[in-house]
């Protein structure tokens, strides 16, 4: 099919250029492709950027900002996406280091999202040239954008033949772009599938090719719906081809600094984690069964965190069905390898059906998203769709999530089997879930309805269906339109408010401090919490910046780190970046200067929610579930702790007090609870008391541009 | 049977003949930090390491730029290798070495040149 898919394609438009020479760690160019004119053009990557916005979802912020108005619309064609994977991305010597950033308009939210991702296309886009990728405009007909590193060449060329869904296309797209079999290590294709065309929670693929299984490989980019929006512009992929790969490509200003470093964590792994989280063996499913064990994991649409069939979904259990393989990181050099895969697996439903896979995963939230949360424990089932929504374009935390809240509607009657064609969505109804996912790739059924998410599910089934407001607000798990993902946060303020504060909306990548907070018990204090809701999203966004993945940082752990004043920090590990940054650029920051780099772009981007319709303290309010017991059965499951706190910290006796009162009681508690520790958080990024930057923040951290200050005045 | 150095660490006076010839030969310089064989002084003996050829990091490296060759020798590809050090940072014995001087990490192959200038015998070749 190689030679005659390709004969296929019909050219639209051609580019050559000369691939910019590296210089420690940035091309200093971008490429720009336009759709809707089939323009192609580089531009400059300025100091100015690289000193505020550093790069990868720094550089996707700034472009996006310029490319669009108060008024686009995520499915405008002024709307961008935006790939960069930062200046520290593609080293090789350090794991975790080959993250692209992925930022977007988003249908689910209707402002900017970022997305990071592993794979190979940030770091061999970067070697073809480019700091960043800038996607704008619509194509008429499904197009692949080509970028080829060594010859200095980028097509657009109308794809008619080939596959939409991912398993498929990227296979496709590798085969037809590389030379021999040798050859497909240097090709990395970004894509979706057939139902991110067909819903907002489309996500996308970023592949690789696993020279050792002979098979194209993927990593998602899950959150925000920007599956939905290449699919939108009809994009079938974006290939990129680079041959040549060597360790100091980003021709860095210290060399034997970043090896030394690399090495050192490369060797921590080596002694500790199998005593640690065993990542290499377990990849991500370490978590499931601590987070049953500790009330966190997610079951029934978050009404309850453990289910005494939640030890199915445990990491010993996974680890059985996993093909063994000591090199699996999704970018190289990454020691850790939590890329877990299960080949040979034969789907048993879909249009796909008898087909043997590889099945990439699956990762902690995708067994409690399509898992737990659900109420199914079963794991070839959880494979089957964790499959079906990577080759389909789907966000398995926004379609675990939407599908959870879906399933208690349809309990609670608001929903019946006429709206859903027949569907029995109730939980631990595996089959429905299955067929739900199949109709969103075919566009059809209630699958369609669902596909549109929470937030839109919400109107619908007020306006159509006469469900209780309060109570559809109360258990619909979304925040700012973005789905949450998979941690119960009712017993952790401080993990509310990480998802509750959280720029682009309730994803863990932005404040994951459950674990420091439950399962460590390393935040105590209200004045605790507060500073680590400024400290590690500012930290967290760092990685984004720079292409560096957060797991390396945090799931692996010095010996010396206990006697650390700050252990929660992992201080040595924040130092390896630090020195990584320097040695890569040459420039002199330290622990302060990575955080002051962070609080700029985190501060532009919450001025750019501002900007459009967002951004204040009405959108940093969360759904009830994600604080405390919404239902009678809930608060009842876990009695005797509600019933103490009541007690203990509302000092109210719950003796002769009905359940309904009780609630009413704790929920006043922790709904103030949760307004307190706002307040203190914006306080300490600097913030009015509605969450706007003060315009004295932004000055301090250089964010003062002209169009910045005007729209921030109007709110000071 | 695979050809491999032949450690008696009681015999070595740690004089470093071996260090430098190994640089030497591969690298174009005199220095321990280049050399495939390296001696420690430590409070309990001296400590020779160089590689064993157990071949345990073939399955560590992402792009098979490790192999072992006719003669059971552990060799590295040089044009497949990117330089990530994972073979470093997992050998079991210590024996695969890296310089910030070059993006490749490099190793003993047997070739027992430093054999040959080992005035007491504490290091020989079998196979």
């Amino acid at each position: 099919m190689t030679v005659n898919n390709l004969g296929k394609h019909k050219l639209l438009a051609e580019y050559k250029y000369k691939p910019a020479k590296l210089y420690r760690g940035y091309t200093s160019k971008s490429l720009y492709v336009n759709l809707s004119d089939n323009k192609i053009k580089e531009k400059e990557v300025t100091e100015m950027m690289k000193e505020k916005f550093i790069g990868g979802r720094g550089f996707g912020l700034w472009y996006l900002w310029n490319a669009t108005t108060p008024n686009t619309r995520w499915n405008d064609p002024e709307n961008e996406i935006i790939i960069s994977p930062g200046p520290i991305g593609g080293i090789t010597q350090y794991p975790g280091a080959g993250k692209s950033l992925v930022v977007t308009l988003s249908p689910n939210t209707g402002t900017v999202v970022d997305s990071n991702v592993g794979g190979y296309f940030g770091p061999l886009l970067k070697f073809s040239g480019w700091d960043a990728l800038e996607v704008q405009g619509k194509a008429e007909n499904d197009v692949v954008i080509f970028i080829d590193g060594n010859q200095g060449l980028v097509r657009i060329e109308e794809a008619p033949e080939e596959a939409v869904d991912s398993h498929i296309l990227a296979e496709q797209l590798t085969e037809l772009y590389a030379d021999s079999e040798e050859d497909k290590r240097n090709i990395s294709v970004v894509s979706a599938g057939t139902a991110a065309g067909n819903t907002m929670i489309g996500m996308l693929n970023f592949s690789f090719y696993d020279v050792r299984r002979k098979a194209v490989r993927l990593k998602q980019a899950g959150r925000g719906g920007i599956g939905t929006v290449l699919r939108d512009k009809k994009i079938k992929g974006i290939v990129v081809k680079f041959k040549g790969l060597k360790g100091d490509l980003n021709n860095p200003a210290d060399f034997a600094k970043i090896a030394k470093t690399g090495v050192k964590l490369h060797k921590e792994i080596c002694r500790l984690d199998d005593s640690q989280n065993r990542m290499r063996r377990n990849g991500t499913t370490f978590l499931a069964g601590i987070m049953n064990d500790y009330d966190l994991l997610p079951v029934h649409n978050f009404k309850y965190g453990s289910h005494p069939d939640g030890s199915q979904l445990a990491a010993n259990n996974w680890v059985k069905m996993f093909d063994p393989g000591k090199a699996d990181g999704c970018w190289y050099g990454c020691t850790l390898g939590c890329s877990k895969v299960v080949v040979d697996f034969e789907l048993k439903t879909g249009p796909y059906k008898g087909q043997k896979v590889i099945v990439d995963g699956p990762e902690y939230e995708t067994i409690a998203g399509v898992g737990s949360n659900l109420g199914i424990f079963d794991r070839e089932y959880i494979l089957e769709c964790n499959f079906y929504c990577d080759t389909y374009g789907i966000d398995t935390i926004s379609f675990g999530t939407t599908t959870a809240f879906i399933m208690e509607c349809y309990e609670n009657g608001i929903i019946n089997k006429q709206i859903t064609g027949g569907l029995e969505l109730n939980f631990g109804n595996k089959e429905a879930v299955l067929e739900l996912l199949h109709q969103m790739s075919r566009g059809e059924g209630f699958g369609k309805m669902a596909g549109l998410g929470i937030k839109k599910l919400k109107e619908i089934f007020i306006k159509e269906y006469g469900a209780d407001p309060q109570f559809v607000n109360d258990i619909g798990m979304e925040a700012k339109g973005l789905e949450y993902a998979e941690y119960v946060s009712k017993e952790s303020l401080v993990q509310q408010a990480g998802f509750g504060l959280a720029n682009k909306g309730p994803q863990h990548d932005e404040a994951w401090l459950i674990f420091m907070d439950m399962v460590n018990n390393q935040l105590p204090t209200f004045e605790d919490k507060a500073e680590a809701l400024h400290y590690f999203p500012m930290f967290r966004t760092w990685l984004g910046l720079v292409g560096l993945c957060k797991l390396p940082w945090n799931d692996i752990v010095p010996e010396s780190n206990k006697d650390t004043e700050e252990p929660a920090k992992i201080i040595e590990h924040v130092q390896n970046y630090v020195d990584l940054f320097n040695a890569v650029t040459g420039k002199n920051i330290d622990i302060d200067g990575m955080i002051r780099q962070s609080e700029g772009v985190y501060q532009f981007q919450r001025v750019f929610n501002l900007r459009m319709g967002f951004g204040t303290r009405e959108y940093d309010k969360v759904p009830y579930r994600s604080m405390g017991p919404v239902t009678v059965e809930e608060y009842e499951s876990r009695r005797e702790r509600y019933d103490n706190q009541l007690k203990e910290l509302v000092g109210v006796d719950p003796e002769g007090k009905s359940t309904e009162e009780k609630i009413k009681i704790l929920r006043k508690y922790r709904e103030e609870q949760y307004e307190k520790i706002t307040d203190a958080v914006y306080e300490r990024r600097g913030w009015t008391k509605n969450g706007v930057p003060k315009l004295e923040t932004l000055q301090k951290l250089g964010m003062d541009f002209p169009e910045v200050v005007e729209l921030v005045k109007r709110y000071q | 049977m695979y050809k491999t150095l032949i450690i008696k660490e009681e015999l070595c006076t740690a004089c470093g003949a071996c260090e430098n010839v190994c640089s030497r030969v591969y690298f174009k310089e005199e220095n321990r930090e280049k050399s495939a064989i390296r001696i420690e002084n430590k409070p309990d003996g001296i400590k020779i390491t160089a590689c064993s050829q157990c071949g345990q990091c073939i399955d560590l490296c992402p792009v098979e730029a490790l192999y072992r060759d006719k003669n059971g020798i552990i060799r590295i590809k040089k044009e497949l290798c990117v330089g990530c050090f994972s073979c470093v940072g997992f050998c079991p014995e210590g024996a695969m070495f890296f310089h910030g001087d070059y993006t490749e990490p490099f190793k003993c192959t047997a070739c027992g040149l430093c054999v040959k200038e080992c005035p007491t015998g504490a290091i020989a070749i079998k196979g």
